[in-house]
């Protein structure tokens, strides 16, 4: 990443099709792709996205006909009659279609199959041993199911392997708040106060003059850690910082404090570059369950301007409930969707 | 402690639940003297407004002594009785600033799904689902109060809980409801609901010089305390044609300012109102907008709307065309209590007002899910229901 291009540039390289959209206000940081997709990957022999789609079709019919007919499908593949588990499985089917055709988070939905497919031959594995069951109908069906495995982990590594080198994620967002530029950038430029309102970070040690140490939460209670370093200072108007090169996380990001042009406070714009690291699995879960890095600086700077203006973070975390059900417990106490 | 929970639709519960404690530094915890029921909790309670979990603590309408105090809190003091306004205000972002106390930008850490329904977020709001902020509610032996410097107002001990309590809300909504209408001397006003926020929109009309004041609703009691409160005119909208007897009570010019204080569950009889049922259980229309359709339609010409009833989502069938064509003004919005506390809680002292009027059920907080049935069926004559914890 240049140092020198602060000010928005018109030269920098053409966008393909696949970049986001960026307005006037995110192009003041000039990113080079070069550096960070040294990856190369061979071209898929199968569109994979339309045998994501193809596949999501495929499980909604599946998962219909389980909820539907259960007992008639438990009769065909010869596993008798279970309609409960069945229409269980039905809502998986369902579930994992509904999700490869939202064209989000394609390839963790098209794992999640994989995982259904392993899970029906384990299932069928266990009622062959009934004494209800017919065992040649069960092979047939166990036949069909791999068959439709063996295309499910070909989608899902397929998959993988292009978004992971689909362009890198920017993210803009801004948000006006009311203080001045000098008192916020002073409060950013002490990288120890990012956790106060970043929440997937756990600490950010100074090391030192521009460098600091990051660790971040990821998914299942474990950690990422990375370097990163100060590369532009503007004091009292913005900051760029990056990764350092070889870091597990690759992220570069830029903030600005713009004084409002009506003298009402100051407006924040945090522009991220953010490279998911490809094929690990605590990125793909993380946005399975929808930690996606615009909301999470939407979330961010809502958390900044709490803290900036009221000296505290709106929380109900901690307060008390009668008692939750099920879906309570899941749902409450973290990002509600 | 115990406390009101909201334990599904149509169901309300007593349950014992951990007292709350500070969180953050400027709270407060407050141990609760009175909490009422509001008509807005019916919405609540009649799963019209999403995002409510089982074990929500209900309730935005309470008072009490002060019992704990955050280090950031240095004008209350341990023992004090305040009355909270139910929006949670910081006092710092740009509305609060303006006095737009409800709209605080920084009190609802839900504020993203407020943002995705509404567009932007409101205020927080105490025991008022998660879209405003899963606030744990004031229907409960004890409370947490955050930004406890801005919000409670301290109230003298000469006043009883009855005569202050609805500074929490309904009072200071009605007074806004009124005040939206910029009544000048003599207008008319007419009010759609004779509950707790149109008896008092009926009583500030009256107290900022409206002339003549007509309210609408169908039961008798309510059409009773309408003209207590101040209506000269309290009609039974089953008996009457609504539209043709305001015409005729204005020389066909129709009232000066409307007040809609009935909100997503309105009532009516006929077509409209089976349209409406059939729409909003299928979930095509969040709100039964009945009451405003009729006040829209029956607005003069240049006339104000004032909605201080609760909207929650989408409404359908609103005759826009009236309000272009008729340069109509909609007023609305969550109340910003603390702008008009301390200045009712004057008129209060001075015997200009006294609330209490509207009381016709005082009970022990465990009674609460008898109350919300009562008050939702309109059984008992029931009004306005007050709770001791």
């Amino acid at each position: 990443m240049s140092t020198e291009s602060f000010e928005p540039s018109r030269s920098a390289r053409p966008r393909s099709a696949a970049a986001p959209y960026a307005s006037p206000y995110t192009s003041y940081s000039e990113w080079s792709d070069e550096e960070i997709y040294a990856e190369q990957y061979e071209e898929p022999r199968i569109d994979p996205h339309r045998l994501a789609n193809v596949l999501g079709w495929f499980s909604i019919g599946l998962g219909l006909a389980e909820v539907l007919a259960p007992r008639a499908l438990g009769r065909a593949i010869g596993v008798g009659d279970r309609p409960q588990i069945m229409r269980l499985l039905g809502m998986r089917e369902i579930a994992s279609g509904l999700g490869l055709l939202s064209q989000r988070s394609t390839q963790a939905w098209a794992w999640s199959r994989v995982g259904g497919d392993a899970m029906d031959l384990a299932l069928l594995g266990i009622a062959a041993r009934d004494e209800r069951a017919d065992p040649k109908r069960i092979a047939f069906a166990a036949a069909a199911v791999t068959s439709v495995a063996a295309l499910d982990l070909y989608a899902s590594r397929a998959l993988s392997s292009v978004q992971a080198l689909e362009p890198a994620e920017i993210v803009s967002e801004s948000r006006a708040i009311n203080s001045t530029p000098e008192a916020l950038y002073a409060f950013w430029k002490n990288v120890e106060n990012l956790p106060r309102f970043m929440s997937h970070l756990e600490s950010v040690t100074p090391t030192g003059e521009r460098t600091s140490h990051w660790v971040a939460k990821a998914p299942a209670g474990m950690s990422v850690e990375w370097d990163a370093e100060i590369v532009r200072d503007d004091p009292n108007e913005g900051l760029s910082w990056q990764t350092v090169p070889g870091s597990e996380v690759t992220h570069e990001g830029t903030v600005r404090f713009e004084p409002d042009p009506a003298g009402r406070g100051t407006v924040v714009r945090v522009q991220v570059r953010y490279i998911p690291p490809a094929g690990k699995l605590g990125v793909q879960l993380a946005r399975l369950f929808g930690e996606e890095p615009k909301l999470q600086i939407k979330d961010d700077l809502r958390r900044l301007k709490q803290l900036i203006e009221t000296g505290e973070v709106a929380t109900t975390l901690g307060q008390p409930a009668g008692r939750r059900s099920l879906i309570g417990r899941a749902t409450l106490g973290r990002r509600m969707q | 402690m115990r406390a009101v929970c909201w334990q599904g639709i149509g169901e309300v519960g007593v349950e014992n639940v951990a007292d709350p404690r500070i969180l953050n530094p400027r709270d407060a915890i407050v141990k609760v003297s009175s909490t009422a029921i509001c008509g807005s909790d019916l919405h609540l309670y009649d799963g019209y407004v999403p995002a409510m979990y089982r074990g929500d603590i209900l309730g935005h309408e309470f008072m009490g002594e002060v019992v704990d105090l955050g280090p950031g809190v240095t004008n209350l003091s341990i023992g004090d009785r305040v009355v909270v306004p139910f929006p949670i205000s910081c006092g710092n972002c740009y509305f609060c600033e303006k006095e737009l106390y409800s709209l605080c930008e920084n009190s609802n850490p839900n504020a993203h799904l407020a943002e995705k329904l509404w567009g932007h977020s409101p205020a927080g709001i105490f025991g008022y689902s998660h879209i405003t902020g899963g606030y744990a509610g004031g229907q409960a032996e004890y409370v947490r109060v955050p930004f406890a410097d801005v919000g409670p107002l301290k109230v003298p001990d000469a006043l009883d809980d009855e005569q202050v309590l609805f500074l929490s809300d309904i009072l200071p909504t009605g007074y806004m409801a009124a005040e939206q209408c910029d009544i000048e001397p003599g207008d008319t006003i007419a009010v759609w609901g004779c509950g707790p926020v149109g008896l008092f929109a009926i009583q500030s009309a009256k107290l900022l010089g409206a002339g003549r004041v007509f309210a609408i609703d169908r039961f008798p009691e309510r059409l009773a305390k309408a003209q207590a409160a101040g209506a000269e005119i309290a009609f039974n909208y089953e008996e009457v044609d609504v539209l043709e007897t305001l015409k005729d009570l204005t020389g066909g010019r129709g009232p000066d300012a409307c007040i809609d204080a009935v909100g997503m569950e309105a009532h009516v009889h006929g077509v409209m109102h089976v349209y409406d049922r059939v729409k909003q259980a299928m979930r095509l229309e969040s709100d039964r907008p009945a009451a405003l359709r009729q006040a829209i339609l029956a607005c003069r010409s240049g006339g104000t709307v004032s909605v201080p009833g609760v909207y929650g989502g989408f409404i359908d069938k609103v005759p826009f065309g009236s309000i272009v064509n008729k340069a109509i003004t909609i007023k609305s919005g969550q109340t910003h209590v603390h702008r008009y506390m301390r200045p009712l809680l004057e008129r209060i002292e001075s015997g200009e007002i006294d609330p209490s009027f509207i009381i016709t059920h005082r009970i022990d907080l465990d009674d609460a899910p008898l109350a919300y049935e009562a008050f939702r069926n309109k059984e008992d004559e029931c009004v306005k229901v007050v709770m001791r914890p």
